[in-house]
């Protein structure tokens, strides 16, 4: 048990860090296809060591701190942004078996804990000393902390139907139906949101090259930038699994194909998840900055309020009631 | 209430959506515009002054460089006003080519306003697709020419090479093609949401302002003011050719789009028609004299290149330089317009703003 | 324009001489327009010009002629080299814009004073062109009057442009209205050396840059421009490129 606390970690970071090295790369691959490109095809087979390449080229730059910048809160700004981002994989279920921590409070603690990450974009925003940064910074807190309340507000639903926090248990009750289906409006609230709560486009504005040039992490090179986008990348994976774990069932397999093993299952809808995100990114412009805050507040609340009542409503009626 | 302080924000001359070395002098509260100044001049190579001390031929390069996304209708600008300044008769085949390389640059100019417009928004592929529809033009014209963005084809008198054998038919397939792919980009773009909501209602300005600041192509066209040069003072042959010239009404972002992604279909139009009355055989240039001397006097011709009214005032004292040399760039007198635009406006609207004026640096800084 | 059809007949004869002459000696020459054009501004701006040759001076005719005739004339004459003397034969038809120039003189002439208009022709080479010649001290007035006059009303700047003479400097306006569907060309001279213009930019807006850009390459002073200060060469450049006495730091390039 004790080796298990030490060597699973490690293992789950190579595994999420693998992930992030071919997400990139799949990304890149994804959207070189929707805009008829072949995507990185130069280093290794197919490129698929496209991103080893990148990410040893950022490890040998030079890192460079601005003369005027905090130099500590400057350093301390990348950690701040990434720990977080490991720290919730730990109550992520991705089989019955495979979870490292099944406490009670455990969609809690994921958004708790996600939410410290916009104190590491914002500092390292401010410490950079940059008005593009500063932008960038004060844009994506003001995002982030807009786009958590519709984002709990929308599994409060599935909360109520499951009667606990405990994401092992909420996917326990998927068995029979998914969440996706009966919370439907709180699924699409959620994914807009989760979009949103990860930075990317079309609410990508705390970077917004084309406005901001690259927002926060302007100043930032080598192996600290590297942290910040090995943050958001975790986060593509934390995220698709929590959305996969709360409305597409988890490991539980469709139509009862239980032949094939539970963490292929999960793998799979997982991947539709991440697949999505990168289709949005190809497809979408970039809503401006006070639309999206309108969005938050005046659409995505409302409507996840909504589904709130909606299911405390169903929940009491005779034959609709057992699906909530 | 809260003290805010305004802050200066310098935008350029290195900036992803600043179209070149364009600098803005930002002065914000907030995310909101207090005041902008845009700085140019990082580009000026000094083209006038370098003209007055070349022979009309030599200048026709220097032309490309100005807008250089759409370097045809530059070559014609010099071009133009020198045979009409001199009273020369251009070959019919000349000025089917002309016309057709032209409106062919004029696509390709659109395409690239189009690309790069959505990239500015944060849509990345709609720039992918236009570059690849843009690239067969350029293969058009590399196959003509040889050359793909400069290409130094025009010449007084006439052309510089014929099309080579099977070229205007190949001008014909890419017509069709271009119309099919009209509709991708309307269902990509066009009913998009998001990007209906970046650019509907923003930058809006009326008639009067449009005229006042001297705004021209679409710029101008779209607060509703039907001026298209090539209807209202016909050059070259563009009097034999059935098109329409779309305006706007509200004159907002939206507005310019529709206007410019119409203006393709209009210039498909024109292609399509001179590609069917393409004249058999024909000389490519006209009777020059070997030395060009243009007579003494002063000319000021004004074409419509993509970005709107493109000027070309000579004044000649009888040598085969001109004494002066002046272009009037439409991008120019468009970019004026900038500061009083961006007023009162959030910072995200910056870029929406800026692209939508469609700017080329080379040709502001001439 | 009466003046300059009047003066028409004698100023094709002089253009017929110094052809035929020159004609006998070389095919093309481009000595002779340059000679010509001398010797009309030596005419037009007679003050300025006291050290000008003397041959020049006697061999034009003794009266004070308006450069309109040489400007017109030079630009319609020596359209086409060979046609000349075909242009001779017949005297040159009235341009279709003759009556439109005519209504512009007059009501300037009304307006702004008789004194206004130092001259008016139809630029035939320039696409048939009504242009005026406006004195400086008029300029402001007869601005106003072109942009608010309802039967000028030219709201739209089509080109503005700055030209050294090298006897002198001027600014070309081309004008287009709107409202009715006319265009006109305007130059205002300058002197050379204490070159100054009264700004028009709080009639047109248009006119901001392009005065700022005349200011930078030429050296003209716009008066009561609000932000004179140089546009496309930097802050601190000395010299103005466009002038013809302007020296580039190397002469090689």
């Amino acid at each position: 048990m004790n080796l298990m606390m030490v060597v699973g970690p490690v293992l789950l970071l190579f595994i999420v860090l693998g992930f992030v090295t071919y997400a990139i790369l799949f990304e890149r691959k994804v959207i070189g296809w929707i805009q008829n490109r072949i995507g990185p095809n130069r280093v290794g087979p197919w490129g698929l060591l496209q991103t080893v390449a990148d990410v040893f080229k950022l490890l040998i730059k030079e890192d460079i701190i601005p003369a005027k910048a905090d130099e500590s809160l400057f350093r301390l700004a990348p950690v701040i942004a990434f720990v977080p981002a490991f720290a919730v994989l730990a109550v992520i279920p991705f089989t019955e078996k495979i979870q490292f921590a099944d406490f009670a409070v455990g969609l809690l603690y994921y958004m708790a804990i996600s939410s410290i990450t916009i104190i590491g974009i914002l500092v390292g925003g401010w410490a950079s000393n940059n008005k593009y940064a500063l932008l960038g910074g004060m844009r994506s807190a003001a995002q982030m902390i807009s786009y958590e309340i519709p984002l709990v507000m929308s599994v409060v639903g599935i909360i109520m139907s499951v009667g606990s926090l405990n994401l092992h248990e909420i996917v326990e009750a998927q068995q029979k139906v998914w969440f996706i289906f009966p919370q439907f409006v709180g699924f699409a609230v959620f994914l807009i949101a989760s979009i949103s709560e990860l930075n990317r486009t079309p609410f990508d504005l705390p970077e917004a090259e084309s406005e901001l040039v690259a927002g926060y992490h302007v100043e930032y090179t080598g192996f600290r930038f590297a942290f910040f986008m090995l943050a958001e990348y975790v986060y593509v994976f934390a995220m698709a699994s929590l959305t996969t774990v709360l409305y597409l069932g988890g490991w539980n397999a469709p139509f009862g194909l239980t032949f094939i093993p539970p963490i292929v299952w999960f793998i799979l809808k997982f991947s539709l998840i991440v697949f999505f995100l990168f289709w949005v990114r190809a497809t979408m412009p970039r809503i401006r900055v006070d639309q999206l805050m309108q969005f938050a507040w005046k659409v995505l609340l409302p409507l996840a309020l909504a589904n709130i009542f909606i299911t405390a409503v169903f929940k009491e009626i005779p034959v609709i009631g057992k699906f909530y | 209430m809260l003290r805010t302080e305004e802050m200066l924000l310098n935008v350029g001359p290195q900036h992803p959506s600043t179209h070149g070395v364009l600098r803005l002098i930002v002065k914000i509260d907030g995310e909101t515009i207090v005041d902008a100044e845009p700085v140019i001049g990082y580009l000026h190579r000094g083209t006038e002054k370098l003209a007055e001390d070349l022979n009309y031929t030599q200048i026709i390069p220097y032309t490309d460089r100005m807008d250089y996304l759409s370097a045809m209708t530059n070559n014609y600008a010099i071009v133009h006003a020198t045979e009409q300044l001199m009273g020369l008769e251009i070959p019919e085949r000349a000025e089917f080519l002309r016309v057709i390389v032209m409106e062919l640059n004029r696509i390709a100019s659109h395409l690239v306003w189009m690309g790069t417009y959505l990239l500015d928004i944060g849509a990345m592929s709609p720039f992918l697709y236009a570059f690849r529809d843009r690239e067969q033009i350029l293969n058009l014209f590399n196959e003509l020419c040889g050359a793909r963005i400069t290409y130094n084809y025009m010449r007084v008198g006439g052309v510089k090479w014929d099309a080579p054998p099977g070229w205007i038919d190949k001008v014909g397939e890419f017509v069709q093609y271009m119309k099919k792919q009209m509709d991708e980009y309307h269902g990509l773009i066009t009913g998009n949401e998001i990007f209906i909501q970046r650019t509907k209602g923003i930058g809006i300005y009326d008639r009067e302002t449009a005229i006042q600041f001297g705004l021209s192509g679409a710029n101008l066209r779209v607060t509703g003011v039907k001026w298209d040069l090539r209807k209202n003072q016909p050059y070259s042959i563009y009097e034999r050719f059935d098109f329409d010239v779309p305006v706007g009404q509200t004159g907002d972002l939206y507005d310019k789009y529709l206007c410019r992604m119409q203006e393709i279909v209009e210039s498909l139009k024109i292609l399509e028609q001179a590609v069917e009355q393409f004249p058999e055989g024909g000389s490519t240039m006209g009777k020059v004299p070997r030395v060009l001397r243009v007579p003494e006097g002063e000319i000021y011709v004004g074409i419509e290149s993509p970005r709107g009214e493109l000027g070309c005032h000579i004044v000649s004292k009888g040598k085969d330089k001109p004494w002066r040399l002046k272009f009037r760039r439409p991008s120019f007198y468009n970019l004026q317009i900038l500061p009083t635009l961006l007023k009162g406006e959030n910072i995200s609207n910056l870029v929406a703003i800026l692209g939508g004026i469609d700017i080329v640096l080379g040709e502001v800084d001439c | 324009m009466t003046e300059k059809e009047k003066r028409d007949p004698a100023s094709s004869e002089e253009a017929g001489e110094t052809l035929s002459a020159d004609n006998r000696a070389q095919d093309v020459s481009p000595k002779q327009p340059g000679k010509r054009e001398e010797t009309d501004r030596t005419d037009s701006d007679r003050p300025q010009s006291s050290q000008k040759q003397e041959a020049a001076r006697e061999a034009t005719p003794k009266t004070p002629r308006p450069a309109a005739a040489g400007r017109a004339r030079p630009a319609a004459g020596a359209r086409n080299r060979p046609a000349v003397k075909k242009e001779e034969e017949k005297p040159l038809e009235p341009s279709p814009l003759e009556p439109v120039l005519n209504r512009f003189v007059e009501i300037i002439k009304e307006k702004a004073g008789a004194e206004a208009i130092e001259e008016a022709y139809v630029n035939r080479a320039g696409r048939h062109l009504p242009v005026l010649v406006i004195k400086r001290e008029s300029w402001p007035s007869v601005a106003g009057l072109l942009k608010e006059d309802p039967g000028l009303s030219f709201d739209y700047v089509r080109n503005l442009s700055g030209v050294d003479y090298e006897t002198h400097m001027e600014v070309v306006y081309h004008l287009y209205s709107f409202a009715h569907s006319h265009q006109i060309g305007i130059r205002v001279k300058t002197d050379r050396e204490e070159s100054r213009m009264p700004s028009v930019q709080h009639l047109w807006k248009a006119a901001d840059w392009n005065e700022r850009e005349i200011y930078d390459l030429l050296g003209i002073r716009f008066e009561g421009h609000p932000n004179l200060k140089r546009i496309l060469m930097p802050d601190d450049w000395v010299g103005h490129p466009l002038r013809k006495d302007y020296e580039p730091l190397d002469k090689e390039v």
